[in-house]
């Protein structure tokens, strides 16, 4: 009996090692960004250790959080943010509801549909929206290009497929019986779902929506093709292009800027873990 | 209409009727599952389907999108050596990055799952923190870790007596340096999947197995393996897919660069169609990801579909 015990505390050992050089691979960039971002520009400069900070300072933060510039990218990753939540919820939580209790015509097909939708990638659509969206201001009158809320309007190609993908397979695992027996009662559909179904699918609802706040706040190509003017930023683009100065990289601000920029969804997945997870492998676990 | 039918009625019953039908019909799975979905499938049809076709269209146009040039465009790139280029290092990118995500993915796994259940959040927690960040903010910092003066990096190599390495000046370490990064970013997805699949795998399939004197690479390979086949399958191909149509990484580390030398699809077509200014060129150059993106889909629709038909 010792011998098996021994070999597997040794096995244990080795697990807490690779994981360990792992757990380090994964943490090296953002824990770089917080040294770096505590460092003043002559000791980033320094011949000094890059990976030790001697007179850490919180000069590289109080300067973003007072330039009304990054503000101005923060309120609109902000606004844009939330508006794409809140749109995508409008969308896909009734049309998931559809999908998983409502046999209709073709609704097999759009469930498939919505998958292969969410495999379309940005890469590929943002040439025709770009011109598009030009025909629609020649058309109407309306500029969409070069303004923030544009990306309201383009994210929800990209959060409401998964979303609503991810919801199908939450919603199927809560008992018909549930909504059933509201319908008998007399509800209407609308009620059903407003007031019986999302309460009981509420963790299913929110890992959905933590996940388009995910997708819509590290977005980058739609913004950095569709907005240019520096108040019409969102932080990932307004990071990576204004803190660059012609060719003079101010690395101190622009690790605080990315810290400050990553620390929302980090937030969220602090407290959310749970919900993430279960949010990220549901299209996947439950086939 | 239903208003018109009702006064046209003098039968008051009649005129119950009528607006109960009506009622009915609006009370129906089928009419209200379809105004469910409606503003879906508006959202599909006018931001993602047609766009695509309008891609296709664009294509066939001049730079100057005054007349109709065929495929002149495509066979314009056909001609060009950056094309060819920006085809092989598109490939080279996705199918190495993949497999190398797939393999840490899979022996991280493992490596969780096999320490006592207490500890494993904190794992989980920790190496999941790179797929949570903004893709476009951490490759920044990769870039300043690979920065070519102050590289942190080769600091630390220089430490063990290596380096210094040109990550992003040269063009075969800038290809390692945009497949580090993406393995980096990309790597947890998979361990959080597998871990999620190894999981499902029965706790009794094992126990018999120990009881048959199955080693640990007989349950890895007759069991572990084929219970996890299908999310590997899954995982794997959706991977592919958004590496393959990879923009942020490779934008932000090396720009295309050293000279074209690391550009992929997304990125040329970036270059061509909005710097550039030559949208259909951009255009064709996008539509390249078409056929790769089709065929994984085919592969992942069979499971999906599987699974479609347990609804």
């Amino acid at each position: 009996m010792d011998a098996p015990a021994g070999g597997r505390r040794w096995a244990l050992v080795w697990a807490y090692i690779f994981l360990g050089l792992f757990a380090a691979f994964a943490l090296m960039p953002p824990v770089y960004m917080l040294i770096t971002a505590l460092k003043t520009s002559s000791e980033i400069s320094a011949a000094t250790s890059p990976w030790w900070v001697h007179h850490p300072t919180l000069d590289n933060f109080v300067e973003l959080l007072t330039s009304a510039q990054f503000l101005i990218f923060f309120k609109n990753s902000v606004i844009v943010a939330g508006c794409v939540v809140i749109v995508t919820m409008l969308i896909s939580v009734p049309a998931a509801f559809a999908l998983s209790r409502m046999k209709f015509w073709g609704s097999g097909a759009l469930a498939t549909g919505v998958f292969l939708t969410y495999l379309v990638p940005d890469t590929l659509l943002f040439i025709p929206l770009f011109k598009i969206f030009a025909a629609f201001r020649d058309l109407t009158g309306i500029e969409l290009i070069n303004h923030w809320y544009v990306l309201v309007i383009v994210y929800p190609t990209l959060t409401v497929p998964f979303c609503t993908w991810i919801m199908i397979g939450y919603f199927a695992s809560i008992p018909r019986e549930l909504d059933e027996a509201a319908l008998v009662d007399g509800a209407s559909w609308t009620q059903t779902l407003i007031r019986v179904f999302i309460p009981v699918a509420l963790p299913g609802v929110i890992a959905a929506m933590i996940f388009a706040f995910t997708v819509a706040w590290a977005q980058f190509l739609y913004p950095l093709a569709f907005t240019t003017s520096q108040d019409q930023l969102v932080l990932s683009v307004g990071i990576a292009t204004t803190l660059i100065k012609s060719d003079v990289f101010n690395w101190g601000q622009i690790m605080a800027g990315g810290l400050l920029g990553a620390a929302p969804p980090l937030i969220i997945y602090a407290f959310l873990m749970d919900y993430y997870i279960a949010g990220l492998t549901a299209g996947a676990t439950k086939g | 209409m239903p208003d018109g039918v009702i006064s046209a009625q003098p039968d008051a019953t009649a005129a119950k009727f009528q607006f109960g039908a009506a009622r009915n019909f609006f009370r129906q799975r089928s009419t209200v599952g379809f105004l469910f979905t409606l503003p879906l499938i508006l959202l599909i049809l006018i931001l993602v389907i047609y766009p695509s076709f309008y891609a296709a269209y664009l294509s066939t146009l001049n730079k100057r999108m005054t007349s109709f040039v065929g495929l002149a465009n495509f066979a314009f790139l056909f001609t060009r050596e950056t094309f060819w280029m920006v085809v092989k290092q598109s490939c080279l990118f996705a199918v190495t990055a993949v497999f190398l995500k797939a393999v840490i993915g899979f022996v991280v796994a493992h490596l969780v799952n096999a320490t006592p259940a207490r500890g494993q959040r904190k794992w989980r927690g920790m190496l999941l923190v790179p797929w949570v960040m903004p893709p476009a903010l951490s490759t920044l910092t990769w870039l300043w870790l690979f920065d070519p003066s102050y590289s942190a990096l080769n600091w630390l190599l220089a430490l063990v007596g290596l380096g210094p390495v040109p990550w992003t000046g040269d063009a075969a370490w800038a290809r390692l340096s945009v497949i580090v990064v993406n393995v980096w970013y990309g790597a947890p997805f998979f361990m959080i999947m597998y871990l999620a699949a190894l999981k499902s795998v029965p706790a009794e399939l094992y126990e018999v197995a120990a009881i048959d004197g199955a080693g640990w690479w007989q349950r890895l390979w007759y069991i572990t393996l084929p219970m996890m086949r299908n999310i590997i399958a899954i995982t794997t191909l959706f991977s592919l897919i958004v590496t393959f149509a990879n923009f942020d990484i490779v934008w932000i580390l090396t720009a295309g660069g050293p000279v074209d030398r690391t550009h992929v699809f997304a990125t040329w077509a970036f270059r061509l169609g909005i710097q550039g200014g030559d949208i259909p060129l951009g255009a064709s150059v996008s539509l390249f990801m078409v056929p790769i993106l089709a065929v994984a889909a085919i592969f992942i629709l069979r499971d999906v579909n599987k699974r479609a038909e347990r609804i």
